[in-house]
């Protein structure tokens, strides 16, 4: 049960996902084949948290490479309290020890993490926080989101590792964004009928106790149907592993990082490398995205997931026209039970039906009460803005 | 029976950028170990991202104006995927579904005549490292120098009929692309790949085709040609073996093309668009800058010279050399004569490369220079020998040249005072020369104009000093 891969320091009070570099501090991103991986120079988003007076604590276990669904596929172990997984960095978060934490959102993790130990998590806008120094799993759709206690604080941190970088190919000025909190008072909120019925009886409590807190603060909330949602979910799972599987084939016992002992020729390396450095779901995903990408399978599968991606981001952004943003369950259950790794891979895969649609289409999607949120490109502030205003309901 | 030979070439070309395609690293040209060109990104260390440089999609642009290719305004990156040690990203950066030039042509002249070689597409990729293996030790080093260079792949329609077609083709892209600067081309910057079948004559079916991979030089790429189609002919004539589609690279110690190991070229590349790197949109106004930027092409500076009075052999010389032509026509701009400044170039300025080991299309000097040269020997300031002095140290340490010509007092002495004394004095010094001339030796005047040349330190002016002691001589 390891909370920090690496402690950095004591006084720190902003945790870094062990996928995000850091440099001189190992970046294992919880697997064996980079355990031993220093990297060179530090990510965007930890150089623009030094320079505005932030200390990082440290380096916060994850499941290899992020694709999991809340730590448990490790090479480090998962962490898990009262019987229950949770991830290190939203647990850290959640019990005071730090402000808040950065991770990189590469297919919904840290939002279940915050759903789960019950804080709040800002995936920003596709384009808008650097990925310069991510370790890339899914390029078309990861990026560094904050975990904090309230939207607040989330505000504060994002506002510092956003802004446009030229070392980021996909990075979008950031003239087209700011953070400034507004009153929800007048927003209308729609809630996606197919992905509530999905969910178990106490999560669907959650978002309707929701629901009724919005209402509460002035913002209509409406059900609408989104049929395409099991399709869009289907494709995010083929787009995710396709890149998956081509962005770790670098990971190759060659260069650096793990090799085997036991290899006679090239060939040899390679597979005894990765077969003993590569965890279950790490494998299973590039075994799955190699043949979706495969000669006979590309346009049946890869081409045609491009075709719902842009279908998906069509249907939000018909949403948008008539609302302000979009309410869903992040999970399908309250909390989650360590896992077998067979059952851990499938769980994870189903479960990305939650988060799949701002992982795919790159809107921003904010966890907040155990619920999610997701606005129109840009309209992250909208996100915090709705969330803010019922937490200061609370505090009241 | 008589038979055709049909060929269709792809031909790598490594672009000459200041930086790799995508990283800041210099090209490999500035290498001189191991390993010394390369950063995070080009060594496939995980957080880095691929950033485009604009210069490679220019000289690609170029390249595709110059092969009269359609260029795609909207053009995309694409990741290759295959594991090998000298790719240390495990896949290839190229072009697969949208390259940058389509649909070209171009005209080859061989002893038979001129044809045209159609183009079906330009792609932009990144160059793969190097692999050294010691067989001494049994390892295998990887060297990254090359990872990430620029490099463009021309691939053309099975257009060729003749090996003689082929060389006259890479000739023609190598004299176009070295002119506009789009490529070095270098021993090793230029790779190809020959796609070969062999039909009888009047057939308009394909033969069984065979392709030879990564051959660079065109002496080899001729007999490769020659061994293959005759390797062909004798399956096809004489029963000697059954053609397979199959890839085989060239030995060229042996003269002969071997199969490779199918599992080499059997491989799924596994395609898909690279999401790190936006599309590409070069919009009418970006080409009109990039073709602004070509050269004048070299026939038609050919011409301009020949009409300006150089000889048709200096202006072959010229003409295959942009260095030259763009020392030349600077020159021109600044007032000397295309005559005045083709001689210096190819007399004077050869002969000091020449001195100095190297060669013509090294010579790097600026316009400004060689023109006051020019402009300071037309006019007397300095004397012919002066002015090849004043050359050789510009081109040797690439001085300025007035304040050379006065360090070392090369300002040709005009002044007739001053000449008349140095010439009394020679003249005295020297009876049995006087004598000499006297006497109707009219050769013995050479000797007194050594001296007084020697007096002045080779910056008299030879007619008035001439004039001046026959003046003398004769009071
Ligand atoms: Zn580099």
């Amino acid at each position: 049960m390891k909370y920090y891969i690496s402690e950095i320091s004591a006084k720190g009070s902003v945790a870094v996902d062990d996928n995000i570099l850091v440099k001189g501090t190992p970046a294992s991103c919880g697997s064996r084949m980079l355990e031993s991986f220093v990297p060179l120079f530090n990510a965007e988003a930890v150089d623009r948290l030094i320079n505005a007076g932030y200390e990082i604590s440290g380096k916060t276990n994850i499941g290899e490479f992020s694709l999991d669904l809340l730590g448990e596929t490790s090479y480090f172990g998962e962490c898990t309290e009262n019987g229950n997984l949770v991830s290190a960095a939203a647990s850290l978060v959640a019990k005071g020890d730090i402000d808040a934490a950065v991770n990189t959102d590469v297919s919904g993790y840290p939002r279940r993490a915050a759903a789960v130990s019950g804080i709040d998590f800002l995936k920003p806008t596709y384009g808008t926080v650097s990925r310069y120094g991510i370790v890339a799993a899914v390029c078309s759709a990861e990026q560094i989101g904050v975990s904090a206690k309230n939207a607040k604080k989330v505000k504060e941190l994002i506002s510092v590792i956003a802004g446009h970088d030229s070392k980021d190919g996909t990075s979008l000025p950031a003239d087209s964004y700011s953070y400034e909190l507004t009153s929800a008072s007048g927003m209308k909120v729609c809630i996606i009928k197919e992905l509530f019925d999905k969910a178990s009886d106490d999560v669907k409590k959650s978002v309707s106790d929701y629901a009724d807190k919005l209402r509460s603060v002035g913002v209509t909330v409406d059900e609408v149907s989104v049929p395409e949602v099991f399709a869009i979910h289907a494709a995010w799972n083929i787009l995710l592993c396709a890149e998956f599987c081509n962005n770790v084939s670098r990971f190759d016992g060659v260069k650096y990082g793990y090799r085997s002992e036991n290899y006679k020729n090239i060939d040899e390396l390679y597979v005894n490398s990765r077969t003993e450095g590569f965890g279950f779901i790490t494998k299973a995903s590039v075994l799955y995205g190699s043949d979706v990408l495969s000669k006979g399978r590309y346009n049946d599968c890869y081409d045609k997931a491009l075709r719902i991606r842009r279908v998906a981001l069509n249907k939000m952004k018909e949403l948008f026209a008539s609302y302000n943003a979009v309410l869903t369950p992040v999970c399908s259950q309250k909390n989650y039970q360590p896992y077998e790794i067979c059952d851990a891979f499938e769980k994870a895969y189903d479960e990305n039906l939650f988060t799949a649609i701002p992982s795919i289409t790159g809107l921003p999607a904010m966890v907040t009460k155990g619920v999610q949120l997701i606005a129109d490109s840009f309209c992250d502030a909208t996100l915090l803005s709705l969330a803010d205003s019922v937490e200061e309901t609370e505090v009241m | 029976m008589k038979y055709e030979l049909v060929m269709g070439l792809e031909v790598h070309v490594e672009l000459a950028t200041e930086s790799k395609i995508f990283c800041s690293c210099g090209g490999h040209a500035a290498a001189n170990e191991p390993n010394d060109c390369v950063c995070p990104a080009c060594c496939g260390m995980p957080g880095m991202l691929p950033v485009t440089n604009k210069h490679a999609v220019e000289l690609a642009v170029m390249a595709g104006t110059l092969l009269n290719c359609k260029i795609n305004q909207y053009t995309t990156f694409d990741k290759k995927s295959y594991y090998y040690p000298d790719l240390p990203g495990a896949y290839q950066i190229t072009q697969w579904f949208n390259p940058i030039c389509v649909e070209g042509s171009v005209e080859v002249t061989t002893k038979s005549g001129t044809r045209t070689i159609g183009i079906k597409q330009i792609h932009m990729e990144e160059d793969a490292g190097k692999l050294v293996h010691d067989d001494w030790t049994a390892t295998s080093l990887v060297d990254y120098n090359r990872t990430s260079v620029p490099l463009i792949e021309i691939v053309s329609k099975p257009d060729f009929r003749s090996g003689e077609e082929v060389i006259a083709y890479l000739e023609k892209l190598k004299s176009l692309f070295r002119f506009a600067k789009i490529s070095e081309c270098e021993e090793g910057a230029m790779r190809c790949d020959v796609n070969i079948s062999v039909r009888p004559e009047g057939s308009d079916t394909l033969g069984v085709r065979s392709e030879i991979k990564n051959m660079s030089s065109l002496s080899s790429i001729a007999r490769a040609i020659e061994y293959e189609a005759a390797r062909h002919i004798d399956a096809l004539e004489r029963n000697t073996e059954v053609l397979v589609q199959e890839t085989r690279r060239y030995d060229d110690v042996k003269g002969r093309t071997f199969p490779m190991r199918n599992k080499e070229t059997a491989a799924d590349y596994r395609y898909f668009p690279d999401p790190n790197l936006m599309p590409i949109i070069i919009d009418d106004e970006w080409i009109a800058k990039i073709r602004e930027e070509l050269p004048v092409p070299a026939e038609v500076k050919y011409e301009q010279y020949v009409n300006a009075g150089i000889s048709e052999k200096d202006a072959a010389t010229l003409t295959a050399e942009r260095n030259l032509c763009d020392i030349l026509d600077g020159a021109v701009e600044l007032g000397c004569s295309h005559k005045d400044v083709a001689g210096w170039l190819l007399t004077d300025c050869a002969g000091i490369l020449r001195r100095n080991n190297t060669t013509i299309d090294k010579l790097d000097i600026a316009p400004a220079k060689l023109s006051k040269i020019i402009d300071m020997t037309n006019s007397g300031d300095i004397t012919r020998v002066a002015g090849k002095k004043v050359l050789t140290a510009v081109i040797e340490k690439d001085v300025d040249v007035e304040s050379f010509i006065s360090e070392n007092n090369l300002t040709a002495q005009n002044n007739t005072d001053l000449i008349a004394s140095v010439v009394q004095k020679v003249i005295d010094a020297n009876p049995a020369a006087v004598a000499d001339y006297k006497n109707g030796k009219t050769k013995a005047i050479q000797a007194l104009m050594g001296g007084v040349m020697r007096e002045l330190r080779g910056n008299g002016d030879a007619a008035t000093v001439n004039e001046l002691i026959i003046k003398k001589l004769s009071e």
